[in-house]
Protein backbone atom coordinates (compact mmCIF):
# COMPACT_ATOMS: atom_id res chain seq x y z
CA UNK A 1 0.00 0.00 0.00
CA UNK A 2 3.35 2.06 0.16
CA UNK A 3 2.76 2.58 -3.72
CA UNK A 4 -0.51 4.76 -3.63
CA UNK A 5 1.22 7.17 -1.14
CA UNK A 6 3.62 7.72 -4.54
CA UNK A 7 0.67 7.90 -7.06
CA UNK A 8 -0.67 11.15 -4.80
CA UNK A 9 2.25 12.79 -5.28
CA UNK A 10 2.47 12.62 -8.89
CA UNK A 11 -1.31 13.11 -9.39
CA UNK A 12 -4.03 10.94 -10.46
CA UNK A 13 -3.82 8.99 -13.25
CA UNK A 14 -5.90 9.85 -16.05
CA UNK A 15 -9.49 9.32 -15.38
CA UNK A 16 -9.26 6.98 -18.19
CA UNK A 17 -11.94 4.21 -18.29
CA UNK A 18 -10.27 1.54 -16.17
CA UNK A 19 -11.65 1.09 -12.95
CA UNK A 20 -8.42 0.82 -10.98
CA UNK A 21 -6.55 4.36 -9.76
CA UNK A 22 -9.25 6.18 -11.22
CA UNK A 23 -10.68 7.55 -7.96
CA UNK A 24 -7.94 7.81 -5.26
CA UNK A 25 -6.97 5.83 -3.11
CA UNK A 26 -9.59 3.23 -1.82
CA UNK A 27 -10.55 1.86 -5.25
CA UNK A 28 -7.05 0.64 -6.35
CA UNK A 29 -7.27 -1.37 -3.34
CA UNK A 30 -10.20 -3.06 -4.25
CA UNK A 31 -11.15 -4.51 -7.50
CA UNK A 32 -7.50 -4.99 -9.23
CA UNK A 33 -5.52 -5.82 -6.41
CA UNK A 34 -3.75 -9.00 -6.14
CA UNK A 35 -2.23 -8.57 -2.86
CA UNK A 36 -3.83 -11.72 -1.37
CA UNK A 37 -1.90 -13.96 -4.28
CA UNK A 38 1.46 -15.96 -3.11
CA UNK A 39 3.51 -15.22 -5.69
CA UNK A 40 5.30 -18.70 -6.13
CA UNK A 41 8.04 -17.19 -7.97
CA UNK A 42 9.42 -15.24 -5.40
CA UNK A 43 12.56 -16.66 -3.08
CA UNK A 44 12.90 -14.25 -0.70
CA UNK A 45 14.52 -10.76 -1.12
CA UNK A 46 17.21 -8.03 -1.83
CA UNK A 47 18.74 -4.56 0.44
CA UNK A 48 18.12 -1.80 -1.71
CA UNK A 49 18.47 2.41 -1.04
CA UNK A 50 14.79 2.16 -1.32
CA UNK A 51 14.07 -0.75 0.89
CA UNK A 52 13.70 -4.55 -0.08
CA UNK A 53 12.99 -5.59 -3.25
CA UNK A 54 10.98 -8.95 -3.79
CA UNK A 55 13.95 -11.45 -5.62
CA UNK A 56 12.84 -13.83 -8.30
CA UNK A 57 13.46 -17.44 -9.91
CA UNK A 58 14.16 -17.77 -13.35
CA UNK A 59 12.98 -21.34 -14.05
CA UNK A 60 9.53 -22.33 -14.84
CA UNK A 61 7.54 -24.89 -12.64
CA UNK A 62 4.67 -27.30 -13.72
CA UNK A 63 2.06 -24.56 -12.07
CA UNK A 64 3.74 -22.31 -14.43
CA UNK A 65 3.15 -24.42 -17.44
CA UNK A 66 -0.09 -25.39 -16.33
CA UNK A 67 -0.96 -21.37 -16.34
CA UNK A 68 0.33 -21.26 -19.49
CA UNK A 69 -1.80 -23.51 -21.05
CA UNK A 70 -5.04 -22.11 -19.13
CA UNK A 71 -4.60 -18.91 -20.12
CA UNK A 72 -4.10 -19.47 -23.24
CA UNK A 73 -7.33 -21.11 -24.15
CA UNK A 74 -9.90 -19.11 -21.99
CA UNK A 75 -10.97 -16.18 -19.77
CA UNK A 76 -8.49 -17.22 -17.33
CA UNK A 77 -5.98 -14.98 -18.84
CA UNK A 78 -8.17 -11.88 -17.21
CA UNK A 79 -6.75 -13.40 -13.81
CA UNK A 80 -3.51 -14.50 -14.64
CA UNK A 81 -1.30 -11.88 -12.56
CA UNK A 82 1.20 -10.75 -10.98
CA UNK A 83 2.02 -7.60 -8.34
CA UNK A 84 2.88 -4.73 -10.17
CA UNK A 85 6.10 -3.28 -8.98
CA UNK A 86 10.28 -3.44 -8.58
CA UNK A 87 11.56 -7.10 -8.78
CA UNK A 88 14.94 -8.39 -8.60
CA UNK A 89 16.72 -11.36 -10.66
CA UNK A 90 20.35 -12.91 -9.52
CA UNK A 91 21.93 -10.52 -7.16
CA UNK A 92 21.44 -6.95 -8.83
CA UNK A 93 23.71 -3.80 -8.26
CA UNK A 94 22.84 0.16 -8.91
CA UNK A 95 24.32 -0.73 -12.08
CA UNK A 96 22.45 -3.14 -13.11
CA UNK A 97 19.72 -2.88 -16.34
CA UNK A 98 15.90 -2.65 -15.60
CA UNK A 99 13.65 -4.07 -17.73
CA UNK A 100 9.77 -3.18 -17.91
CA UNK A 101 7.19 -5.74 -18.57
CA UNK A 102 3.76 -6.63 -18.05
CA UNK A 103 1.67 -7.35 -15.12
CA UNK A 104 -0.04 -10.33 -17.30
CA UNK A 105 1.73 -13.33 -15.31
CA UNK A 106 2.55 -15.31 -19.01
CA UNK A 107 4.52 -12.13 -19.94
CA UNK A 108 6.17 -11.67 -16.60
CA UNK A 109 7.09 -15.43 -16.71
CA UNK A 110 8.23 -15.58 -20.36
CA UNK A 111 10.71 -12.45 -19.29
CA UNK A 112 11.88 -13.86 -16.08
CA UNK A 113 13.13 -16.73 -18.07
CA UNK A 114 14.76 -15.33 -20.34
CA UNK A 115 16.76 -13.46 -17.68
CA UNK A 116 18.46 -16.63 -16.53
CA UNK A 117 21.63 -16.27 -15.74
CA UNK A 118 21.62 -12.55 -15.70
CA UNK A 119 21.74 -9.98 -12.76
CA UNK A 120 18.87 -7.27 -13.40
CA UNK A 121 15.93 -5.55 -12.09
CA UNK A 122 12.62 -6.11 -13.55
CA UNK A 123 9.53 -3.73 -13.25
CA UNK A 124 6.14 -4.61 -13.60
CA UNK A 125 3.70 -2.20 -14.92
CA UNK A 126 0.00 -2.44 -14.12
CA UNK A 127 -1.32 -3.69 -17.19
CA UNK A 128 -4.61 -5.34 -15.88
CA UNK A 129 -3.40 -8.61 -16.75
CA UNK A 130 -3.21 -7.70 -20.47
CA UNK A 131 0.38 -8.41 -22.35
CA UNK A 132 2.45 -5.72 -23.27
CA UNK A 133 1.51 -4.95 -26.88
CA UNK A 134 -2.52 -5.06 -26.37
CA UNK A 135 -1.54 -2.95 -23.38
CA UNK A 136 0.24 -0.49 -24.94
CA UNK A 137 -2.33 -0.22 -27.43
CA UNK A 138 -4.99 0.60 -24.90
CA UNK A 139 -2.58 2.87 -22.86
CA UNK A 140 -2.08 0.81 -19.37
CA UNK A 141 1.04 0.09 -20.74
CA UNK A 142 1.53 3.55 -21.29
CA UNK A 143 3.68 6.55 -20.38
CA UNK A 144 1.50 7.84 -17.44
CA UNK A 145 1.67 4.22 -15.68
CA UNK A 146 5.66 3.82 -16.47
CA UNK A 147 5.85 7.32 -14.72
CA UNK A 148 3.96 6.57 -11.89
CA UNK A 149 5.61 3.10 -11.49
CA UNK A 150 9.19 4.65 -11.54
CA UNK A 151 8.49 6.73 -8.95
CA UNK A 152 6.15 4.29 -6.85
CA UNK A 153 9.05 1.88 -6.81
CA UNK A 154 11.61 4.51 -5.65
CA UNK A 155 13.70 3.36 -8.73
CA UNK A 156 16.10 6.81 -8.97
CA UNK A 157 16.99 5.25 -5.39
CA UNK A 158 17.74 1.87 -6.58
CA UNK A 159 19.67 2.42 -9.52
CA UNK A 160 22.39 4.98 -10.24
CA UNK A 161 21.90 4.47 -13.97
CA UNK A 162 19.14 6.41 -15.98
CA UNK A 163 18.06 4.16 -18.52
CA UNK A 164 15.26 1.42 -18.58
CA UNK A 165 14.96 -1.29 -21.08
CA UNK A 166 11.31 -1.86 -22.61
CA UNK A 167 10.19 -4.52 -25.06
CA UNK A 168 9.84 -2.93 -28.77
CA UNK A 169 6.17 -3.10 -28.79
CA UNK A 170 5.56 -1.54 -26.17
CA UNK A 171 6.67 1.88 -28.20
CA UNK A 172 2.73 1.78 -29.00
CA UNK A 173 1.74 2.93 -25.69
CA UNK A 174 4.98 4.34 -24.41
CA UNK A 175 6.32 8.00 -25.36
CA UNK A 176 10.17 7.17 -24.46
CA UNK A 177 10.86 11.48 -24.92
CA UNK A 178 8.06 12.17 -22.37
CA UNK A 179 9.31 9.52 -19.70
CA UNK A 180 12.67 11.30 -20.27
CA UNK A 181 11.18 14.50 -19.21
CA UNK A 182 9.26 13.25 -16.48
CA UNK A 183 11.04 10.63 -14.89
CA UNK A 184 15.08 11.49 -16.39
CA UNK A 185 15.34 8.25 -17.33
CA UNK A 186 16.19 7.14 -20.97
CA UNK A 187 14.08 4.53 -22.74
CA UNK A 188 15.50 1.77 -24.68
CA UNK A 189 13.30 -0.02 -26.66
CA UNK A 190 14.88 -3.65 -26.66
CA UNK A 191 14.14 -6.77 -28.91
CA UNK A 192 10.75 -7.42 -29.57
CA UNK A 193 10.76 -10.70 -27.96
CA UNK A 194 11.66 -11.73 -24.27
CA UNK A 195 14.03 -14.49 -25.56
CA UNK A 196 16.45 -12.01 -27.63
CA UNK A 197 17.46 -10.19 -24.30
CA UNK A 198 20.36 -12.06 -23.71
CA UNK A 199 22.27 -11.42 -27.40
CA UNK A 200 20.45 -7.90 -26.96
CA UNK A 201 23.00 -7.54 -24.18
CA UNK A 202 25.60 -9.52 -25.22
CA UNK A 203 25.33 -7.56 -28.76
CA UNK A 204 26.24 -4.09 -26.86
CA UNK A 205 22.68 -3.13 -26.57
CA UNK A 206 22.14 -3.33 -30.30
CA UNK A 207 19.43 -4.77 -32.00
CA UNK A 208 19.79 -6.73 -35.22
CA UNK A 209 16.74 -6.38 -38.15
CA UNK A 210 15.21 -9.93 -36.60
CA UNK A 211 15.23 -8.49 -33.15
CA UNK A 212 13.26 -5.63 -34.54
CA UNK A 213 10.92 -7.43 -36.67
CA UNK A 214 7.95 -9.08 -35.37
CA UNK A 215 7.12 -12.71 -36.83
CA UNK A 216 3.93 -14.93 -37.30
CA UNK A 217 4.85 -18.13 -37.52
CA UNK A 218 2.97 -21.41 -37.61
CA UNK A 219 3.16 -22.08 -34.05
CA UNK A 220 2.60 -18.58 -33.56
CA UNK A 221 -0.83 -18.76 -34.93
CA UNK A 222 -1.68 -22.14 -34.11
CA UNK A 223 -1.63 -20.51 -30.15
CA UNK A 224 -4.25 -18.59 -31.13
CA UNK A 225 -6.22 -20.79 -32.33
CA UNK A 226 -7.80 -21.98 -28.72
CA UNK A 227 -8.96 -18.55 -28.77
CA UNK A 228 -10.93 -18.73 -31.79
CA UNK A 229 -12.62 -21.45 -31.48
CA UNK A 230 -13.72 -21.34 -28.40
CA UNK A 231 -16.13 -18.00 -28.37
CA UNK A 232 -17.37 -19.11 -31.77
CA UNK A 233 -18.23 -22.52 -30.02
CA UNK A 234 -19.69 -20.72 -27.26
CA UNK A 235 -22.27 -19.82 -29.55
CA UNK A 236 -22.67 -22.44 -31.23
CA UNK A 237 -26.09 -24.05 -28.98
CA UNK A 238 -27.81 -21.54 -30.36
CA UNK A 239 -27.03 -21.87 -33.88
CA UNK A 240 -27.86 -25.24 -33.16
CA UNK A 241 -31.38 -24.19 -31.53
CA UNK A 242 -32.29 -21.40 -34.11
CA UNK A 243 -31.47 -24.94 -36.59
CA UNK A 244 -33.20 -27.71 -34.87
CA UNK A 245 -36.43 -25.36 -34.39
CA UNK A 246 -36.90 -24.38 -37.86
CA UNK A 247 -36.79 -27.78 -38.73
CA UNK A 248 -38.31 -29.20 -36.29
CA UNK A 249 -41.45 -26.98 -36.93
CA UNK A 250 -44.48 -28.42 -38.99
CA UNK A 251 -48.16 -27.46 -39.42
CA UNK A 252 -48.77 -30.07 -36.55
CA UNK A 253 -46.40 -28.43 -34.28
CA UNK A 254 -42.68 -29.03 -33.32
CA UNK A 255 -41.92 -32.92 -34.40
CA UNK A 256 -38.50 -33.93 -32.42
CA UNK A 257 -38.11 -36.35 -35.61
CA UNK A 258 -37.82 -34.12 -38.18
CA UNK A 259 -36.14 -31.40 -36.27
CA UNK A 260 -33.14 -33.82 -35.57
CA UNK A 261 -32.61 -35.90 -38.96
CA UNK A 262 -33.66 -32.71 -40.34
CA UNK A 263 -31.04 -30.46 -38.75
CA UNK A 264 -28.41 -32.95 -38.53
CA UNK A 265 -26.55 -31.84 -41.93
CA UNK A 266 -26.62 -28.45 -41.26
CA UNK A 267 -25.69 -29.04 -37.34
CA UNK A 268 -22.75 -30.81 -38.73
CA UNK A 269 -21.69 -28.24 -41.50
CA UNK A 270 -22.25 -25.30 -39.01
CA UNK A 271 -19.49 -27.98 -37.06
CA UNK A 272 -17.65 -27.54 -40.46
CA UNK A 273 -17.66 -24.07 -41.08
CA UNK A 274 -16.97 -22.91 -37.74
CA UNK A 275 -13.38 -25.12 -37.31
CA UNK A 276 -12.77 -24.19 -41.50
CA UNK A 277 -12.80 -20.34 -40.01
CA UNK A 278 -11.93 -20.11 -36.96
CA UNK A 279 -8.98 -22.89 -36.96
CA UNK A 280 -7.97 -24.17 -40.78
CA UNK A 281 -8.14 -20.23 -42.15
CA UNK A 282 -5.52 -19.10 -39.31
CA UNK A 283 -3.12 -22.18 -39.26
CA UNK A 284 -2.86 -22.28 -43.01
CA UNK A 285 -3.08 -17.98 -43.02
CA UNK A 286 -0.44 -17.81 -45.79
CA UNK A 287 -1.35 -20.30 -48.03
CA UNK A 288 -5.00 -18.96 -48.35
CA UNK A 289 -5.49 -17.16 -51.32
CA UNK A 290 -6.31 -13.26 -51.50
CA UNK A 291 -4.71 -10.82 -48.85
CA UNK A 292 -8.31 -9.73 -47.56
CA UNK A 293 -9.42 -12.20 -44.47
CA UNK A 294 -13.25 -12.24 -45.75
CA UNK A 295 -11.96 -13.40 -49.15
CA UNK A 296 -9.81 -16.18 -46.97
CA UNK A 297 -12.38 -17.50 -45.12
CA UNK A 298 -14.69 -17.79 -48.10
CA UNK A 299 -12.44 -19.59 -50.15
CA UNK A 300 -11.70 -21.55 -47.33
CA UNK A 301 -15.64 -22.16 -46.24
CA UNK A 302 -16.56 -23.60 -49.71
CA UNK A 303 -13.81 -25.84 -49.90
CA UNK A 304 -14.36 -27.24 -46.94
CA UNK A 305 -18.17 -27.60 -47.85
CA UNK A 306 -17.46 -28.63 -51.13
CA UNK A 307 -15.06 -31.21 -49.41
CA UNK A 308 -18.03 -32.77 -47.22
CA UNK A 309 -19.85 -32.96 -50.21
CA UNK A 310 -17.72 -34.86 -52.59
CA UNK A 311 -16.88 -36.80 -49.29
CA UNK A 312 -20.85 -37.84 -48.23
CA UNK A 313 -22.87 -36.79 -50.88
CA UNK A 314 -25.84 -38.51 -49.76
CA UNK A 315 -25.37 -36.87 -45.96
CA UNK A 316 -25.19 -33.33 -47.64
CA UNK A 317 -28.45 -31.02 -47.97
CA UNK A 318 -29.84 -31.14 -51.68
CA UNK A 319 -31.95 -28.72 -53.68
CA UNK A 320 -32.81 -25.62 -52.10
CA UNK A 321 -30.84 -26.53 -48.79
CA UNK A 322 -27.95 -26.92 -50.84
CA UNK A 323 -27.95 -23.94 -52.23
CA UNK A 324 -28.97 -22.25 -48.41
CA UNK A 325 -25.76 -24.19 -46.85
CA UNK A 326 -23.75 -22.88 -50.08
CA UNK A 327 -24.53 -19.43 -49.26
CA UNK A 328 -24.77 -19.47 -45.36
CA UNK A 329 -21.83 -21.49 -44.13
CA UNK A 330 -19.24 -19.87 -46.42
CA UNK A 331 -20.17 -16.33 -44.74
CA UNK A 332 -20.07 -18.36 -41.55
CA UNK A 333 -16.53 -19.00 -42.05
CA UNK A 334 -15.53 -15.73 -43.88
CA UNK A 335 -16.87 -13.64 -40.36
CA UNK A 336 -14.66 -15.84 -38.31
CA UNK A 337 -11.64 -15.49 -40.74
CA UNK A 338 -12.33 -11.77 -40.53
CA UNK A 339 -11.94 -12.04 -36.43
CA UNK A 340 -8.82 -13.12 -36.94
CA UNK A 341 -7.77 -9.75 -37.62
CA UNK A 342 -7.60 -8.97 -34.24
CA UNK A 343 -5.16 -11.33 -33.31
CA UNK A 344 -2.58 -10.92 -36.56
CA UNK A 345 0.79 -9.04 -36.09
CA UNK A 346 0.55 -7.28 -39.60
CA UNK A 347 -3.70 -6.54 -39.60
CA UNK A 348 -4.57 -3.21 -39.44
CA UNK A 349 -7.47 -0.96 -38.70
CA UNK A 350 -7.72 1.22 -41.94
CA UNK A 351 -7.49 -2.21 -43.49
CA UNK A 352 -9.87 -3.80 -41.41
CA UNK A 353 -12.47 -1.46 -41.95
CA UNK A 354 -12.40 -1.57 -45.52
CA UNK A 355 -13.24 -5.12 -45.64
CA UNK A 356 -16.23 -4.34 -43.30
CA UNK A 357 -17.41 -2.15 -45.48
CA UNK A 358 -18.45 -4.40 -48.02
CA UNK A 359 -18.69 -7.95 -45.68
CA UNK A 360 -21.42 -6.90 -43.29
CA UNK A 361 -23.65 -6.08 -45.28
CA UNK A 362 -22.69 -9.54 -47.51
CA UNK A 363 -22.84 -11.32 -44.19
CA UNK A 364 -26.36 -10.15 -43.62
CA UNK A 365 -27.61 -11.07 -47.36
CA UNK A 366 -26.40 -14.37 -47.20
CA UNK A 367 -27.79 -15.19 -43.82
CA UNK A 368 -30.96 -13.71 -44.72
CA UNK A 369 -31.30 -15.64 -48.30
CA UNK A 370 -30.38 -18.32 -46.70
CA UNK A 371 -33.25 -18.46 -44.03
CA UNK A 372 -35.82 -17.55 -47.28
CA UNK A 373 -34.96 -20.81 -48.88
CA UNK A 374 -34.88 -23.03 -45.62
CA UNK A 375 -38.05 -21.55 -45.27
CA UNK A 376 -39.00 -21.88 -49.10
CA UNK A 377 -37.61 -25.44 -49.12
CA UNK A 378 -40.23 -26.11 -45.91
CA UNK A 379 -43.93 -24.95 -47.79
CA UNK A 380 -42.51 -27.03 -50.81
CA UNK A 381 -42.28 -29.98 -48.99
CA UNK A 382 -45.35 -28.92 -46.93
CA UNK A 383 -47.46 -29.41 -50.31
CA UNK A 384 -46.01 -32.13 -51.47
CA UNK A 385 -47.30 -34.31 -48.31
CA UNK B 1 2.73 -11.62 -45.23
CA UNK B 2 1.31 -8.18 -46.03
CA UNK B 3 -2.79 -6.89 -45.61
CA UNK B 4 -4.33 -5.18 -48.28
CA UNK B 5 -2.80 -2.98 -50.60
CA UNK B 6 -2.87 0.73 -50.24
CA UNK B 7 -5.10 1.07 -47.33
CA UNK B 8 -2.71 2.04 -44.93
CA UNK B 9 -2.83 5.66 -43.48
CA UNK B 10 0.93 6.56 -42.65
CA UNK B 11 2.30 9.81 -43.55
CA UNK B 12 5.78 10.95 -43.26
CA UNK B 13 7.22 14.00 -44.14
CA UNK B 14 10.56 13.70 -44.29
CA UNK B 15 11.35 17.40 -44.15
CA UNK B 16 10.64 17.39 -40.56
CA UNK B 17 13.02 14.16 -39.85
CA UNK B 18 16.20 15.41 -37.73
CA UNK B 19 17.18 11.30 -37.93
CA UNK B 20 16.96 10.28 -34.85
CA UNK B 21 15.96 6.57 -35.31
CA UNK B 22 13.58 6.35 -33.20
CA UNK B 23 11.04 5.16 -35.92
CA UNK B 24 13.06 2.30 -36.94
CA UNK B 25 13.37 1.43 -33.07
CA UNK B 26 10.31 0.89 -32.80
CA UNK B 27 8.58 -0.13 -36.14
CA UNK B 28 7.92 -4.28 -35.81
CA UNK B 29 7.96 -4.25 -39.53
CA UNK B 30 10.97 -2.57 -40.68
CA UNK B 31 8.82 0.24 -43.01
CA UNK B 32 11.60 3.10 -41.06
CA UNK B 33 15.07 2.69 -42.23
CA UNK B 34 17.93 5.05 -42.03
CA UNK B 35 19.28 6.52 -45.77
CA UNK B 36 21.83 9.35 -45.01
CA UNK B 37 21.08 9.97 -41.84
CA UNK B 38 17.15 10.46 -42.50
CA UNK B 39 14.37 8.20 -42.14
CA UNK B 40 13.14 6.43 -45.05
CA UNK B 41 9.58 4.52 -46.19
CA UNK B 42 10.91 1.39 -47.68
CA UNK B 43 7.45 -0.54 -48.15
CA UNK B 44 4.37 0.87 -46.67
CA UNK B 45 1.86 -1.82 -47.13
CA UNK B 46 3.80 -3.44 -44.30
CA UNK B 47 2.77 -0.76 -41.78
CA UNK B 48 -0.21 -2.59 -39.49
CA UNK B 49 -1.01 1.38 -38.34
CA UNK B 50 0.28 0.38 -34.30
CA UNK B 51 1.66 3.90 -33.82
CA UNK B 52 4.23 3.35 -31.92
CA UNK B 53 6.83 6.22 -34.42
CA UNK B 54 3.94 8.66 -34.62
CA UNK B 55 4.04 8.47 -30.70
CA UNK B 56 7.59 8.29 -30.38
CA UNK B 57 8.65 10.78 -33.43
CA UNK B 58 9.91 14.35 -31.00
CA UNK B 59 9.43 15.99 -34.47
CA UNK B 60 6.04 15.23 -35.48
CA UNK B 61 7.30 13.83 -38.93
CA UNK B 62 4.87 10.87 -38.60
CA UNK B 63 1.23 10.49 -38.56
CA UNK B 64 -1.30 7.56 -38.56
CA UNK B 65 -4.55 6.92 -37.93
CA UNK B 66 -3.90 3.98 -35.03
CA UNK B 67 -6.38 1.95 -33.30
CA UNK B 68 -7.76 -1.98 -32.81
CA UNK B 69 -7.86 -3.53 -35.96
CA UNK B 70 -10.06 -6.31 -34.57
CA UNK B 71 -13.52 -6.75 -36.63
CA UNK B 72 -15.93 -7.22 -33.41
CA UNK B 73 -14.91 -3.94 -32.15
CA UNK B 74 -15.40 -2.42 -35.19
CA UNK B 75 -18.31 -4.32 -36.12
CA UNK B 76 -19.73 -3.35 -32.49
CA UNK B 77 -18.89 0.34 -32.87
CA UNK B 78 -20.36 0.43 -36.89
CA UNK B 79 -23.75 -0.94 -35.31
CA UNK B 80 -24.08 0.26 -31.75
CA UNK B 81 -21.81 3.26 -32.03
CA UNK B 82 -18.68 4.63 -30.39
CA UNK B 83 -15.24 4.40 -30.10
CA UNK B 84 -13.95 0.77 -31.38
CA UNK B 85 -12.48 -0.98 -28.13
CA UNK B 86 -11.18 -4.50 -28.16
CA UNK B 87 -12.66 -4.88 -24.81
CA UNK B 88 -10.03 -6.52 -22.23
CA UNK B 89 -12.75 -8.82 -20.91
CA UNK B 90 -13.01 -11.56 -23.71
CA UNK B 91 -14.98 -13.56 -21.41
CA UNK B 92 -16.05 -13.18 -17.94
CA UNK B 93 -16.42 -9.59 -15.66
CA UNK B 94 -13.07 -8.14 -15.86
CA UNK B 95 -12.95 -5.44 -14.01
CA UNK B 96 -11.34 -3.00 -16.30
Amino acid sequence: MQEIKFIKTEGTPNGSSSCCGTSGQESAASCCSTTSQVQSFVIGSVTTAAGPVPKIVTTWTSSDTWGMVRSRSGGYRMRYTVEPGLYAVGEPTPDSDVFVTANYKLTFDILRRSLAGMNAWVLALDTKSINVWCAAGKGTFGTEELATRISAARLSEVVAHRKLILPQLGAVGVNAAEIRKRTGFRVAFGPVEARDIPAYVRGNYKKTPEMRTIRFSLLDRMILTPMELNPALQKYPWFALAVLLLFGFQPSGILFRDAFFGGLPFLALGLVAVFAGAFLTPVLLPFVPFRSFALKGLVMGVAALAALEAAAPSFFPAGLMRLAAYLLFPALTSYLALQFTGATTYTGMSGVKKELKLAVPAYFAASGLSVLLVIAHKFQTWRMQ
Amino acid sequence: MKYLANTVSLAYDENRCEGCGRCVEVCPHGVFEMEARRAKVTDRDKCMECGACALNCEFKAITVNAGVGCAAALINSMIIGGEPTCGCGDSGPACC
